[in-house]
């Protein structure tokens, strides 16, 4: 009998999501129900999985198709947080737009569920399932707002690229099925040597799929689009959950199947991170819709991942967890600030609505200043240490050429994190925005500024629970 | 040691600062915003002269260090000061709470945020001279750059947007590689706390690659020819206390970098690329000097004489002398003395014309005259008078490039001349000469703040210049050691 307990957190979740579709067709306007009834069910997950799986180092279930260790547990949790904070802001802005209905809170916890399996797969065909059922509630939560054109259309294209990324990732794996004769990563890991050049087809097809996923440079092309059309929670939505749970899994597939066959795959992922980088930050500097800005300039963090991933050192693979949980908290923290420009249910999101936001709003655009600097990689926030560790792994294995263009993308990068500060603070103020926010969304943006201020008194503390994390 | 000293003048201004902006922002004359910020500086100020006073100026080795682990492992939060920073941070705490009188007139909206944003700047940049772990110089070292931008951007002049931009990506694309190199050195050495570093040296091989990283972040900050361009915008654009910040310490930040680090880390390195600091050192003094002889505008001309200026300072450090060395730390701390106040005393007639520019001026003396007296003192002080702090300076700086290198050293005396040259035509045509200009007939003389300012100002100007022996003898001990490793650690390779 397996031990189910380790499954617990999904099995939760799943039977949460059947009976919040029943009571939401039956009860009628309970849409406030079921988002409460939601965020319970993100909290009581998060325990249980903290409970069940937090001390386990490695376990397997399922003929070792589901695996669970510190790595799995780790990002199902940062999942959960970044899931539970985008479901607790949402609400007044999907309130503004009349689209406060029970499907959005289901959709999430769908998602979440399919990134959860996601996270823990150890096998090809669990991990295909995981990924279709984020991406499917992904697709329909894009189009959420259907009376926009601009929604619908991200969502449309979101779904036939996505639809195609997916084909090639299976095309991938039927490759190295083929290769391998399995569909179990450990499997796959003794079967491969690397003297098989066919098989890097396989690989390639894999890798690109992923980059898909977390829209790396050159497969970045429905980013910017989704995440403009997209209504705003969403968008947060799509630039922090999905690619938690898509960067693990690239962890996953870089360092248990293809581990032997390093040679084959670090050219591109160097190439991966350095084109996101580089793209990443020329490309934000022409923008004038800060979710498009956002949208690159998320290109560019996963860059900045990615080279971490690049070394093939547990210390690389480390300093992209830290990477990417610092990037959720900044993230969180910005979209907090966008969606506290409101005027009269009206949600302004063009650059130039932040003009001198400084004078009738001190304490939003101080907010903003850090989380800019921050995103800019200024020290002492906390964004300059995501990147100082990244470079640090990254140096470790003496890739000088990376680790130089990655700062020296930091410099243009800063350009146009700057180019907004300038504009908050230099420039003629506007009208004044509404300040009755709710009190989540004040709460998540103070405990995230805070939290990106004052990273660097305590360092340690998210490094320790990385640390425990060696895949390889 | 018990009492952290140290941590606690860097804490002090940010608490200060956090005190402020828990207070009410008033419009105007915020005047109790001022007095928290010039009590908490002033505080500041005198806990610096106990550091200084219980300073043991017979030893170089570090004291007042804290060294507490940061990052497990990896980072210590370590500090401490030898003979060298300790006149860097007395420089820093006192040219502060001068810059917060000195606000006064220049900056009418958001006093409270301004007087945030420099006791932030405080905090960090006496973090800077205080570091021993490079990581914990570079968090220092590049955090100042959040509230210079601010100070420049927000109350800084027309071309203020532009100048900040220029200021910041130039700093900021000189250090990431610096970066680099910390971390490279991390990994080579495993370490990277500066005084272990000095015990145990870093390999020859990757000396010169590490060299060229840190002087890349530290010429754009002096700033040497050609990198020096974002400094004449900076300080032009920068409101008065920013542009005296700017000059008085934030480009002593280099100088004591290439002190600190790119001499005691790199020896090997420092002496390949001798000729380079030279070559760009001179053509720094000369060239910039001629520049500043044709400009109209007063800060920009100021601005230039920095340049030159730092040119010496450079110059004088890599002569790898005793006397160079000690020339260009005192020619730091006469600097930042005399362009502070310099700086000020264009600020004073600018508050009331509202120009920068020379040709609005002349014939001052017959109706400012106690201006005229101040202003000439500065001037003279700036081109290295004897008697005044500029000429110790200086006159070392040249004695050591004598011993080293004939040549280098004829061409920057000629420097000297061309300082002088700009400097008193400067004082000519803005003091002497008939009174053109109608509206200056009304202008005031310095009131009771400007002229208590400047005069202390001009009071460690002229005290040093007759007896630098208090410098001097600080510093003495630590840099006979720092040339006595740098010896042996020549003669070893």
């Amino acid at each position: 009998m397996e031990n189910l307990n380790l499954v617990l957190p999904e099995i939760f979740i799943s039977l949460s999501i059947m009976f919040l579709l029943i009571l939401g067709v039956f009860k009628k306007n309970s849409s406030k129900i079921t988002f409460n009834l939601s965020l319970f069910t993100i909290l009581i997950t998060a325990i249980i999985t903290i409970n069940e799986t937090f001390s386990v180092s490695r376990e397997t279930l399922f003929n070792e198709s589901v695996v669970i260790d510190s790595m799995s547990s780790l990002m199902k949790i940062i999942t959960l947080i970044g899931g539970f904070l985008v479901l607790v802001i949402s609400s007044s802005y999907l309130k503004t737009f009349k689209i406060y209905n029970i499907e959005y809170p289901v959709l999430i916890l769908s998602s979440i569920l399919g990134m959860m399996v996601m996270i823990s797969s150890n096998d090809l065909i669990v991990f295909y399932m995981g990924l279709e059922l984020q991406s499917l509630a992904l697709y329909v939560l894009a189009t959420y707002n259907r009376d926009q054109l601009k929604s619908s259309e991200a969502g449309l294209k979101y779904f036939v690229l996505s639809a195609l990324s997916s084909g090639l990732l299976l095309y991938g794996c039927s490759l190295v099925y083929g290769f391998s004769g399995s569909t179990n990563f450990d499997i796959i890991s003794n079967q491969l040597n690397s003297n098989e050049y066919v098989l890097t087809f396989g690989i390639v097809f894999i890798l690109v799929g992923l980059a898909f996923k977390i829209s790396a440079v050159p497969f970045h092309m429905w980013a910017p689009d989704v995440y403009e059309g997209s209504p705003t929670t969403v968008t947060l939505f799509f630039t922090i959950v999905p690619k938690i749970a898509a960067l693990t899994v690239f962890i996953r597939f870089l360092y248990v199947p293809f581990l032997n066959l390093i040679d084959q795959w670090q050219m591109i992922i160097i190439f991966l991170s350095i084109a996101s980088m580089v793209f990443g930050a020329v490309a934000a500097i022409g923008q004038t819709n800060i979710k498009r800005l956002i949208a690159y300039s998320s290109i560019g963090h996963i860059g900045y991942t990615l080279a971490g991933l690049a070394t093939a050192s547990n210390e690389g693979i480390q300093s992209s967890i830290i990477y990417i949980s610092i990037y959720v908290v900044m993230n969180l923290a910005l979209f907090s600030c966008l969606l506290m420009l409101r005027r009269k249910d009206q949600y302004y999101e063009n650059i130039e609505d932040l003009s001198g936001l400084s004078k009738n709003h001190p304490l939003l655009s101080l907010c903003l200043l850090v989380i800019l600097f921050s995103l800019a990689g200024i020290p002492p926030l906390a964004g300059f240490f995501a990147k100082f560790y990244v470079f640090k792994a990254v140096l470790e294995q003496s890739m000088f050429f990376l680790a130089i263009v990655g700062l020296l993308s930091t410099v243009v990068a800063a350009f146009y994190y700057l180019r907004i500060i300038k504009i908050i603070y230099f420039d003629k103020e506007k009208d004044k925005y509404d300040t009755d926010h709710s009190l989540w969304l004040k709460f998540s943006l103070t405990v995230s500024t805070i939290l990106i201020l004052l990273y660097f008194i305590f360092p340690s503390q998210l490094i320790e629970v990385v640390s425990r994390i060696n895949i390889i | 040691m018990n009492f952290p000293i140290l941590s606690s003048l860097i804490l002090l201004p940010i608490v200060g600062a956090l005190f402020l902006f828990f207070t009410k922002d008033k419009e105007g004359n915020n005047l109790t915003a001022k007095y928290v910020a010039l009590f908490t500086t002033v505080v500041n100020f005198l806990i610096s002269i106990y550091l200084w006073i219980s300073f043991d100026q017979s030893t170089s080795s570090f004291q007042f260090v804290e060294d507490r682990v940061w990052i497990e492992g990896f980072i210590n939060y370590k500090v401490g000061v030898d003979g060298i920073s300790i006149l860097f941070i007395i420089l820093t705490t006192f040219i502060t709470p001068i810059c917060i009188i000195s606000v006064n007139n220049s900056v009418k909206n958001r006093l409270r945020d301004f007087l945030i944003a420099i006791l932030i700047m405080e905090s960090f940049m006496i973090g800077v001279f205080c570091a021993l772990d490079l990581v914990v110089f570079y968090l220092f070292f590049e955090a100042g750059l959040i509230p210079m931008f601010l100070i420049i951007g927000i109350w800084g002049g027309e071309r203020r947007v532009y100048s900040a931009f220029k200021f910041f990506l130039y700093t900021l694309l000189g250090s990431v590689l610096m970066l680099v190199a910390i971390i490279s050195i991390y990994w080579i050495t495993g370490t990277t706390d500066v005084v272990q570093l000095y015990e145990i040296g870093i390999d020859v091989k990757y000396q010169n690659l590490l060299w060229l990283a840190f002087f890349s972040s530290f010429a754009v900050k002096t700033p040497m020819w050609p990198v020096h361009t974002w400094l004449p915008d900076a300080h032009v654009e920068a409101p008065t206390a920013g542009s005296v910040l700017l000059a008085a310490i934030l480009l002593k930040m280099a100088g004591y970098g290439f002190i600190r680090f790119s001499l005691g880390l790199f020896p090997v390195a420092s002496e390949v690329f001798t000729p380079l600091i030279y070559t760009l050192s001179v053509i720094a003094i000369i060239f910039t000097s001629l520049i500043a002889l044709m400009q109209e505008d007063m800060k920009k001309l100021i601005a230039y004489s920095s340049v030159a200026h730092m040119g010496f300072v450079t110059l004088g450090i890599f002569t790898l002398q005793q006397q160079g060395i000690e020339g260009s730390i005192i020619q730091m701390i006469s600097h930042g003395l005399v362009s502070a106040a310099l700086f000020l005393t264009v600020g004073v007639v600018y508050d009331r014309m509202h120009s920068r520019l020379i040709s609005t001026y002349g014939g001052l003396v017959s109706v400012i005259p106690k201006y005229s007296i101040l202003f000439m003192l500065f001037a003279l002080a700036s081109l290295g008078l004897p008697g005044t702090s500029g000429f110790i300076g200086e006159f070392l700086i040249l004695m050591g490039a004598f011993k080293d290198n004939f040549l280098v050293a004829v061409i920057a005396s000629i420097g000297v001349i061309l300082g002088a040259a700009y400097m008193l035509w400067l004082y000519k045509r803005v003091i002497f000469g008939k009174l053109i200009n109608k509206d200056l007939k009304t202008i005031l003389d310095l009131n009771r703040s400007e002229y208590f300012i400047l005069s202390c100002l001009a009071a460690p100007i002229l005290f040093f210049g007759f007896y630098p022996d208090p410098l001097i003898n600080t510093i003495e001990v630590s840099v006979t050691d720092l040339i006595n490793m740098h010896n042996t650690n020549i003669a070893s390779k």
